[in-house]
C-alpha cells in the first residue's frame, strides 16, 4: 500500500493489501473511537485473579441514548504504546477481564459493544502457563449466553481464536480494509507451505476481506472507510462506523432476550458447509 | 428415537496409520518412547499403551471405540461428507487432494467419528477425533457432527463424551473453520440447559481452536498421562517468541498442575473413571426438581 492511493484503484486492492491496510499503524483503535463516540467512558481493570492486561481495555461508557459496556483489543499507535499493549496480542487475564466486564454488564441489562483488533491471542510461555486456551474458551462460552445484546466491530485485525474470544456477537460489522482470519496469513502459510513469505497467497486463498466474509454469510455488515482507508481520515471512519453502531443497537435493544438468544444461536449454528450424501 | 440405539456392527481394528512404526513381519512395533519391540497383538490387548514403558500410543478414531462396552456403539451422521467453501487455492496440494488422501487413509469421511454407545451399561453420545486425517483438524464437518452430537445427548438426556486429539482449525475453510469453536460450544449450551454432563478427553496431541474451545470448558477434563496439550505450538513459542521452555512444558501433568484439567488418567483406567463419573452425575437429583417454587422459599425464610 502505498499512500497516493485513488479511489479507482480503491477497486483493485488485492487481499494482501487489506491486510496492510488493517495492520497500518495510524489506523483509528479502540481507545480512539471509545474517546470519540462515547461520553463518561470509566475504565475498569483487572481479571480479579492475576492481573491487568493493557492488550484488552473495557469499562462503561454512554453511547447515544444507551449505557454500554466497551471492551476492545487495543494496539499502539507507536512502538512504545505497542510494547506496552503487546502489539494487542492478549493474555488470559485479558480474556477474564473481557469475561467479568460481560457479565456485570449482563446482571445491570447493558448491552456489550466489543471492539476487535488483535493480530492473535498471546503465544508465550507465560499465557499457556496461565491457561490461554481456556481463557479463550471461556469467553466464547461466556458470549454464546449472555442475557444482553452484544455487537461485535472488527477495526482492523481479527486474528483467529484472539479475535473470536471478543466476536461471538448478535451483529458482526467489519470495516471495509479491516480482516478476520483463522490464522494471520503469515501463520498459515507457514502452516501449510512451510514458508511465511507466502502470506499475500494465504491472505488471498483465506478469505478474509471483510467484502469475502459478507459473501460467506459470516459478518452482518460490511462498514465503509473514508477514501483509501481508516488511517487517511480517521475522525470520519469513526463516524461512520459509529452511525452503524448506533442503528444497529437500536435495533438489537428492541429485541426481547430470550428471542435474541434464539436468534444468535441459530446465527452460529447454521454456520458451516458440507454436504450430505 | 430407538433409530439411535440400534446396534450396529463396528469393527475394532488396529489401523496400520497410528503410531508405531511397523517392522518388517507386522508382528511386532517398535514403541516411538522407549524403542522396545512389542508384541502387536499384546499391544493392541493393552489399548495400545507399551508394556514395556508405559507410553500411550495414539489411537484411531475407530481404536477408541474400544473403550465402550463391547458392540454398544452406534456410528451416525455418517453421511455428513468435507467440501471446499473458500475454493482454497493452495501453492501445494489442493484441499480436494488432501481430503482424499486423508479419507482413503482412515476411512473416514473426515476427521471426526461421532455416535451413541454406553459405558458400564450407561448411555452416552461419543464424538472423536481421528489424528491421521489431517491432523484432526477441526473444519466444518467436525464442527457440525460435534454439535448435532451434543443436540443429540440434549434431546435423549445422555452425556457426551468428547475424544479430542487435534491440531487446530482447518486452514482450508478459513474462518468457517474459526467459527466452529462458537458453533459447538454454543451446541454445548443445550446440554447444560437439561444438566447432563459434557466430559472431555484430552488425548496426545490437543492443540489450537479446539484447546481453546469446547473440551476446556466442559464439566470435567480428564487427559492421558504424557498428552501434549497447549493452545500455542512449542516451535512457535521457541522459535518465533524465543523462549526456552522446561521440560515437561504442556503435558497433561504441566496443565493439571497448572489446573487446567480435573486429572489424569491412564488408558486402562478410562472406562471405570468415566463409568463412574456417568454414574455419580446420573443418580442425582433431577436439577429441575432441585430448586424448590420461589413461594416456597420465601415462605421458608425465617427472621429473628
Amino acid at each position: 500500500m502505498d499512500e497516493t492511493t485513488n479511489p479507482t484503484e480503491a477497486q483493485e486492492l488485492t487481499p494482501w493489501d487489506r491486510v496492510q491496510m488493517a495492520r497500518h499503524p495510524q489506523r483509528p483503535h479502540t481507545l480512539d473511537y471509545i474517546a470519540a463516540l462515547c461520553e463518561d467512558f470509566t475504565e475498569f481493570h483487572g481479571d480479579r485473579r492475576f492481573g491487568d492486561d493493557p492488550a484488552i481495555v473495557g469499562g462503561l461508557a454512554a453511547f447515544a441514548a444507551h449505557t454500554v459496556m466497551v471492551i476492545g483489543h487495543q494496539k499502539g499507535s507507536d512502538t512504545r504504546e505497542n510494547m506496552k499493549r503487546n502489539f494487542g496480542m492478549s493474555h488470559p487475564e485479558g480474556y477474564r477481564k473481557a469475561q467479568r466486564l460481560m457479565r456485570q454488564a449482563e446482571k445491570f441489562g447493558i448491552p456489550v459493544i466489543c471492539f476487535v483488533d488483535t493480530p492473535a491471542a498471546d503465544p508465550k510461555k507465560e499465557s499457556e502457563e496461565r491457561g490461554q486456551g481456556n481463557a479463550i474458551a471461556e469467553s466464547i462460552l461466556v458470549m454464546t449466553n449472555l442475557r444482553v445484546p452484544i455487537i461485535a466491530a472488527v477495526i482492523g485485525e481479527g486474528g483467529s481464536g484472539g479475535a473470536l474470544a471478543l466476536s461471538v456477537a448478535d451483529r458482526i460489522l467489519m470495516q471495509e480494509n479491516a480482516i478476520f482470519s483463522v490464522a494471520p496469513p503469515e501463520a498459515t502459510a507457514s502452516i501449510l507451505w512451510h514458508d511465511s513469505a507466502k502470506a499475500p497467497d494465504a491472505a488471498r486463498a483465506l478469505k478474509l476481506t471483510a467484502q469475502d466474509l459478507y459473501q460467506l454469510r459470516i459478518i452482518d455488515e460490511v462498514v465503509s472507510e473514508p477514501v483509501g482507508g481508516a488511517h487517511q481520515n480517521p475522525q470520519e471512519a469513526i463516524t461512520i462506523l459509529g452511525a452503524r453502531l448506533r442503528a444497529n443497537l437500536d435495533t438489537i435493544s428492541q429485541i426481547e432476550i430470550p428471542t435474541l438468544l434464539k436468534q444468535r444461536y441459530q446465527k452460529y449454528r447454521v454456520i458451516g458447509h458440507y454436504r450430505e450424501a | 428415537m430407538k433409530e439411535f440405539f440400534r446396534r450396529r456392527k463396528t469393527s475394532f481394528t488396529t489401523g496400520g496409520q497410528s503410531e508405531g512404526n511397523p517392522v518388517p513381519d507386522d508382528m511386532w512395533v517398535k514403541c516411538s518412547a522407549c524403542r522396545e519391540l512389542v508384541y502387536k497383538k499384546e499391544l493392541t490387548d493393552n489399548l495400545k499403551v507399551c508394556p514395556k514403558c508405559g507410553h500411550h500410543m495414539r489411537m484411531s478414531a475407530h481404536e477408541w471405540i474400544g473403550l465402550l462396552d463391547a458392540g454398544s456403539f452406534s456410528e451416525m451422521d455418517t453421511n455428513l461428507l468435507p467440501t471446499d467453501p473458500l475454493g482454497f487455492v493452495s501453492l501445494g496440494e489442493s484441499y480436494a487432494e488432501k481430503l482424499a488422501k486423508s479419507q482413503q487413509r482412515t476411512g473416514m469421511p473426515d476427521a471426526i467419528l461421532s455416535g451413541v454407545g454406553m459405558i458400564g451399561g450407561r448411555h452416552l453420545a461419543l464424538a472423536v477425533g481421528d489424528f491421521a486425517f489431517m491432523g484432526a483438524s477441526m473444519g466444518s464437518v467436525y464442527g457440525e457432527k460435534l454439535s448435532r452430537a451434543a443436540e443429540r445427548a440434549a434431546d435423549l438426556g445422555i452425556p457426551l463424551l468428547t475424544i479430542n486429539t487435534s491440531g487446530g482449525a482447518r486452514q482450508q475453510e478459513g474462518v468457517i473453520a474459526l467459527m466452529q469453536m462458537a458453533k459447538v460450544t454454543m451446541a454445548l449450551t443445550r446440554l447444560a440447559e437439561v444438566g447432563q454432563p459434557h466430559i472431555a478427553l484430552m488425548v496426545d496431541p490437543c492443540y489450537g481452536g479446539v484447546t481453546a474451545s469446547y473440551p476446556s470448558v466442559a464439566d470435567v477434563i480428564i487427559a492421558e498421562p504424557g498428552a501434549n496439550i497447549g493452545f500455542a505450538g512449542k516451535r512457535l513459542i521457541e522459535q518465533i517468541m524465543r523462549q526456552k521452555l522446561p521440560a515437561g512444558f504442556q503435558t497433561a501433568e504441566f496443565m493439571l498442575d497448572h489446573g487446567m484439567i480435573d486429572m489424569v488418567v491412564e488408558r486402562n483406567q478410562l472406562p471405570a473413571t468415566i463409568g463412574r463419573l456417568i454414574r455419580l452425575y446420573g443418580t442425582r437429583r433431577d436439577p429441575s426438581e432441585r430448586r424448590d417454587p420461589v413461594e416456597q422459599m420465601i415462605s421458608a425464610i425465617t427472621y429473628p
